[in-house]
C-alpha cells in the first residue's frame, strides 16, 4: 500500500484544470464567499490570507482542511464535485469566516 | 472564551482518545507512562516547530507541502500501529501471563512501547499544531479577550485529557483477557481510518487523481463535523462520504495488518525473526 502510494508520488504531477480561483481571507472573512466551480471538474482556489494571524480552510463536505498562516498563501484543490453546495469556513474565527462552494 | 474552549476541545478529542487506547493496550507494561508522556512531550514540541514553521512548510512540493507531511507522518503512525499489532499478536499473550517474572519481557516490551510512542506523538503533532496556531493567534492580538480566550483553550486541551482518561478507564473495565483482543481491534481500525485520512491529504495534495468519486453519502445519518461524527472519525475513521480510493486504502490496511497478524509465528523464539 505505502509502496503503491510511493510509487503514485513519482509518477503523478498535480493536475489542474482552467484557472484557479484566487480567494482572499481579509479581517477574518472570506472574499468571495460564494465560489462557483463548474460540477464534476477538478478546480483550485489560491487563498491569500491577508490578515496576521493563521486561519484553516476546513469543510467536512469537501474533505478539507488546509492551514494558511497569516500572510501567506494555500492552494486549495476542489476534487470533481456532484452538483451541489458545499459549505466552508476558517475553521479559527467561525463567526466571520464562512463561504460556499456551488457547483454546478 | 468559550468558541476557544470548543475549538481547542475538538482538535484535542482526537489525541486525547488515541492517548486513552495507546494506554488501555500497554496495559501493565513498565515503564509505558514514560514512553507515553515522552510522546506528548515530543508531540507538543513538534506542534510548535511544525506552527512556527507553517509557511515554509505548506510552500514546500509546489504548495503541498502541508498535505504531503500530514500524509507521511499518518502513514508512520499506521506502520506503526501496525507493527506494535503484530508484535502483540506474537508476544502479548505471554506477555500478560508472566508480565512480572523476567527483564527479558520487559526490554521487549518497551520496543511496542517505542512504537506506540511515535503514535502518540504523531497524534498530538497533528492536532497540537493547529491548537498552537489558533492560541497564538488569539493570543498575538492582545486585548481584554485574549486572556479569556487562552483560558478558554486551556480548559478545552482539560477537556481533552477528560476524554483521554475516560477512554482508558472504560477500556479497563474490559476484563483482561479480553482487553488484549478489544484493544488490538481498536488500534486495526484506528490505523485503516489513519490510511484512508492520509489519502485523503495525498489526493487534496493533488498527487492521486484516481478513485476520488464518492462512493455512499451518510452525512444525513451522522454528520462528519457532529461531536459523534468526529469521535467516529478518529476511533473507526467515519467519513460522511467516502471517496473509491479512501475505501481501498481502509480496506487494504485492515486487511494488511490481519494477514500479517496470522502470519507471524507464535511465541518469543520468534522475537528474533521479527522486523525491527
Amino acid at each position: 500500500m505505502k509502496k503503491l502510494l510511493l510509487a503514485l508520488l513519482m509518477i503523478a504531477t498535480p493536475v489542474l484544470a482552467d484557472e484557479p480561483i484566487v480567494v482572499h481571507l481579509k479581517n477574518h472573512k472570506f472574499s468571495p464567499s460564494v465560489i462557483k466551480v463548474k460540477a464534476n471538474k477538478p478546480a483550485m482556489i489560491i487563498l491569500y490570507n491577508d490578515d496576521a494571524s493563521a486561519d484553516e480552510f476546513d469543510s467536512s463536505s469537501l474533505k478539507i482542511e488546509r492551514v494558511v498562516p497569516g500572510h501567506n498563501k494555500g492552494n486549495i484543490r476542489l476534487r470533481a464535485l456532484a452538483p451541489g453546495k458545499y459549505p466552508f469556513m476558517g475553521e479559527f474565527h467561525a463567526a466571520t469566516a464562512q463561504g460556499v462552494v456551488i457547483a454546478e | 472564551m468559550i468558541s476557544a474552549l470548543i475549538i481547542v476541545f475538538r482538535e484535542v478529542i482526537e489525541a486525547g482518545l488515541i492517548v486513552g487506547i495507546v494506554l488501555a493496550a500497554t496495559a501493565g507494561v513498565p515503564h509505558r507512562g514514560r514512553a507515553v508522556a515522552m510522546g506528548v512531550l515530543a508531540g507538543v514540541l513538534g506542534a510548535c516547530l511544525v506552527a512556527a514553521f507553517a509557511g515554509q512548510l505548506s510552500n514546500l512540493f509546489q504548495g503541498s507541502g502541508q498535505e504531503i507531511f500530514n500524509a507521511a507522518i499518518l502513514l508512520l503512525a499506521v506502520a506503526m500501529l501496525t507493527w506494535h499489532n503484530v508484535w502483540m499478536a506474537s508476544h502479548g499473550r505471554e506477555m500478560a501471563r508472566e508480565l512480572k517474572a523476567a527483564g527479558h519481557q520487559v526490554k521487549t516490551g518497551e520496543r511496542t512501547l517505542a512504537a506506540l510512542s511515535i503514535v502518540v506523538g504523531v497524534a498530538v503533532l497533528r492536532e497540537g499544531s493547529e491548537v498552537v496556531l489558533f492560541l497564538y493567534g488569539i493570543a498575538a492580538q492582545g486585548g481584554t479577550t485574549a486572556g479569556g480566550m487562552v483560558t478558554g483553550g486551556m480548559l478545552g486541551l482539560a477537556a481533552g485529557g477528560v476524554v483521554s482518561a475516560l477512554m482508558y478507564f472504560g477500556l479497563l473495565t474490559i476484563p483482561a483477557g479480553r482487553l488484549f483482543q478489544v484493544t488490538s481491534g481498536l488500534i486495526t481500525l484506528l490505523a485503516a481510518g489513519m490510511a484512508a485520512q492520509a489519502v485523503l491529504f495525498v489526493q487534496n495534495g493533488g498527487w492521486l487523481e484516481y478513485f476520488t468519486m464518492t462512493v455512499w453519502d451518510t452525512s444525513w445519518l451522522v454528520k462528519e463535523d457532529s461531536i459523534t461524527g468526529r469521535l467516529l472519525h478518529t476511533l473507526v475513521g467515519y467519513s460522511e462520504a467516502p471517496n473509491g480510493a479512501q475505501l481501498i486504502a481502509y480496506g487494504a490496511t485492515i486487511l494488511m495488518i490481519l494477514v500479517l497478524m496470522r502470519l507471524v509465528p507464535q511465541g518469543q523464539k520468534s522475537a528474533k525473526r521479527m522486523p525491527a
